[in-house]
């Protein structure tokens, strides 16, 4: 019979097989998909995963998505290896893009490149301030962070469509709610003219390699650590939970606002009401599919970010429905979560009678 | 020698043919699902008519749901580069990204909607569906018994507002003492919030409905409490048996069939269109049975004068809701004036939020 049987300690081989796993499932599920809807699995799979990638202009265009989906990322695991529930990576994102736009606008006429350190500057310490408020109401008040980190979310959204519609739109746009364009100057370089690909992908892979440096190197990352697996030892340990607290909290939104305003600065040129497509809820799922660990988030982004380029794909080639994209994503997710049971469960065979015959010999 | 001259022959009747067979591609962008009803699916029913017209000699590929923000320029340029020569971009979130990607593809030919900026290459359009909300308002304005109408509005921008002006210009034509309430709910489409805006204004007393946003939301609410509604994008009846007096509609299709046709036979050029009544790209749908035939005929009138010429809907004396006078006796609201409109008439009951 088969039966479930809960591991003495947690399966180090699962907690890596199981994103792999899920991947797989999904892959096979999608592909039993496209069967039903007439196509060939095989090919549409391939319009789906592999035929954005087939140039260097798809990559360009996943680094554009990656890049602000691992500075997310990257913020949300220091809060989450910390047990910080942060769900305002959204709202820290925007902040992030209204900053930096506010201060873009006041370099309309900029001709220096070094316009730009001041323009980002301002996005990021937009990003940080917004953080601080969770920051300051968890540790002064206790506030859930949950709550208070979704809830300021929808704070900044409104910031953002009150100064699209009012302060920040552009005096000769109808009406209409954007900013100005930015000056070129104020503009995130570019790889090369042909491509949108900007410098904000090497901020992304930076910021990768100075988290995981902190988190397994530095004494901050481990006090970090402790507080998660067990915050009454770290109290014990005399590790100041409200600094770190503190800590993790501000460094995500650094970085939150950091893509908030290479968005702005970058692909966009201006800003808009629909500056971020879901980059900070995204991210959440990227940190959990990436198993807190800086190249499986890498990854996950990567994964994300193909599953939005490939329903745009199918879209065009086959003309299926946008809807793909939330399958796939769902089926993703839904299949992880399925495999990470197997992390502190496993599955045994356990034949009947066996039981049936020691007890046979005891009497 | 002969064999030689046939064989070229051949390949040029062959390759004459192969150009002829050669279908012009063409793409859209669409910023919701195209679903049953509502801005994307008149969109979408255009595309259709341009494929029912020319049959094999155009292939429409399109791509819904997407995004305003950075995602749009990659939608539009792999449309081009997969060589779709002429492409739809349909919403005003697009403007600036169909611009860049123009840039970069000189020979593909990029309409937008609902935008102010133009390109070498690029042309943009809209409806005149103001002409429509205007008719919309007289039939309102004649149907209410408590004198007040209810608008479920999206954003504040010059569109939005110049909607909710002409059906309160309507309505007051009719009917002086109506006053519209309107409710601003953020989004283009979001049924809840539609709906939890709809039962608020007939709480507040309205009893004809209209909105400016993308479901039938607002007809159904009616629907549901036996008050009146009037529908946008496309025909709604079918969302209200009994509630749906009409709906204001676009009809994209004369515009994107001569498009189309400009760009085969190379005579595309970049324009900046607003069409109304009388090109039929914009109208209103058949009346529900409970609205009088006087009503009716009122309608019929107002609208033959404006497809004429004769009669223009933001014609003075107009008061704003300062009683201000905005526009004067004899005169009427420029072009430009009604692209950049941010202020109400005198009858709106509701603000305009801060913009």
């Amino acid at each position: 019979m088969l039966k479930l049987e809960k591991r003495p300690s947690d399966s180090r081989l699962m907690a890596y097989l199981s994103p792999l796993i899920a991947i797989l499932l999904t892959l096979l599920c999608g592909g039993i998909l496209f069967v039903f809807l007439g196509h060939d699995p095989f090919a549409a799979l391939h319009t789906f995963f592999i035929a954005p990638l087939t140039s260097v202009y798809g990559w360009t265009e996943l680094g554009i998505k990656v890049a602000p989906l691992l500075l997310c990322a990257m913020g949300l695991t220091l809060c989450f290896r910390a047990k910080i529930w942060n769900i305002g990576a959204e709202g820290q994102f925007i902040m992030g893009a209204l900053g930096g736009s506010i201060a873009a606008l006041q370099f309309l006429d900029a001709d220096s490149r070094w316009a730009l350190v001041p323009i980002l500057l301002a996005g990021t310490l937009s990003g940080l301030g917004w953080a601080a408020l969770a920051a300051w109401l968890k540790t002064r008040f206790n506030a859930n962070e949950i709550l208070t980190t979704i809830m300021l979310n929808y704070v900044a959204l409104n910031a953002l469509l009150y100064g699209v519609h009012g302060p920040l739109k552009d005096p000769e746009g109808f009406n209409f709610p954007e900013s100005a364009l930015f000056a070129d100057a104020t503009l995130l370089p570019v790889f090369s003219d042909d491509y949108r690909l900007n410098i904000s992908i090497l901020f992304a892979l930076l910021a990768m390699v100075a988290i995981w440096t902190l988190m397994a190197r530095s004494w901050v990352g481990y006090q970090i650590r402790v507080l998660g697996e067990d915050a009454k030892a770290a109290r014990y340990a005399g590790f100041k939970d409200k600094q770190l607290t503190w800590f993790a909290l501000l460094a995500c939104g650094a970085l939150a606002g950091l893509a908030g305003v290479s968005e702005v600065t970058g692909p966009l040129g201006q800003l808009v009401p629909q500056v971020s497509p879901g980059y900070g809820y995204a991210a959440i799922i990227v940190v959990f599919l990436g198993r807190m660990q800086p190249l499986g988030i890498l990854f996950a982004s990567m994964l994300l970010a193909l599953t939005y380029m490939g329903g745009e794909m199918v879209q065009m080639e086959m003309t299926l429905p946008k809807s793909l994209t939330g399958l796939f994503q769902g089926m993703l997710l839904f299949f992880l979560l399925a495999t990470d049971f197997l992390i502190a469960y496993r599955l045994v065979w356990r034949r009947q009678p066996a039981s049936h015959s020691t007890t046979a010999s005891q009497a | 020698m002969t064999i030689k001259k046939l064989m070229v022959a051949a390949g040029l009747a062959f390759a004459a043919s192969a150009s002829q067979a050669e279908p012009l591609n063409i793409g859209f962008v669409y910023v919701g699902p195209v679903g049953d009803a509502g801005w994307t699916y008149g969109h979408d029913a255009a595309r259709k008519a341009v494929e029912e017209k020319f049959g094999d000699k155009v292939k429409t590929t399109y791509v819904e749901s997407v995004a305003e923000g950075a995602d749009s320029a990659r939608v539009i340029r792999n449309l081009a580069q997969k060589g779709n020569e002429l492409i739809f971009t349909t919403s005003f979130g697009y403007m600036n990204p169909t611009l860049k990607v123009a840039r970069k593809f000189p020979k593909v030919k990029f309409e937008h909607a609902t935008g102010y900026k133009q390109g070498k290459n690029v042309g943009n359009y809209m409806a005149r569906a103001y002409q429509g909300r205007y008719l919309t308002g007289l039939v309102a304005g004649s149907m209410t018994e408590s004198n007040t109408l209810g608008y479920v509005a999206s954003f504040p921008i010059p569109e939005v507002v110049r909607g909710i002006n002409a059906f309160t210009k309507g309505a007051r034509e009719v009917n002086p003492d109506v006053k519209v309430k309107v409710i601003w709910i953020s989004s283009w489409y979001d049924p809840a919030k539609e709906r939890e805006a709809a039962e608020t204004l007939m709480l507040q007393g309205a009893d004809v409905l209209t909105q400016h946003t993308d479901s039938a939301a607002v007809i159904q609410a009616a629907e549901a409490k036996g008050k009146y509604a009037i529908g946008y994008h496309t025909d709604m009846s079918a969302y209200g048996k009994s509630a749906h007096l009409t709906s204001t509609i676009h009809n994209w299709a004369p515009l994107y069939i001569a498009k189309a046709e400009a760009v085969m036979n190379g005579t595309w050029e970049s324009q900046s269109l607003w069409y109304g009544l009388k090109e039929g790209v914009t109208d209103i749908a058949p009346f529900n049975a409970a609205v009088p035939a006087e009503v009716r005929t009122l309608v019929e009138e107002k609208k033959a004068q404006i497809k004429a010429g004769e009669l223009q809907v933001f014609a003075g004396p107009i008061k704003d809701q300062q009683g201000t006078e905005r526009v004067k006796v004899n005169e009427s609201l420029a072009d430009d004036d009604l692209k950049g409109m941010n202020w109400h008439v005198e009858g709106v009951d509701s603000k305009l939020p801060e913009a």
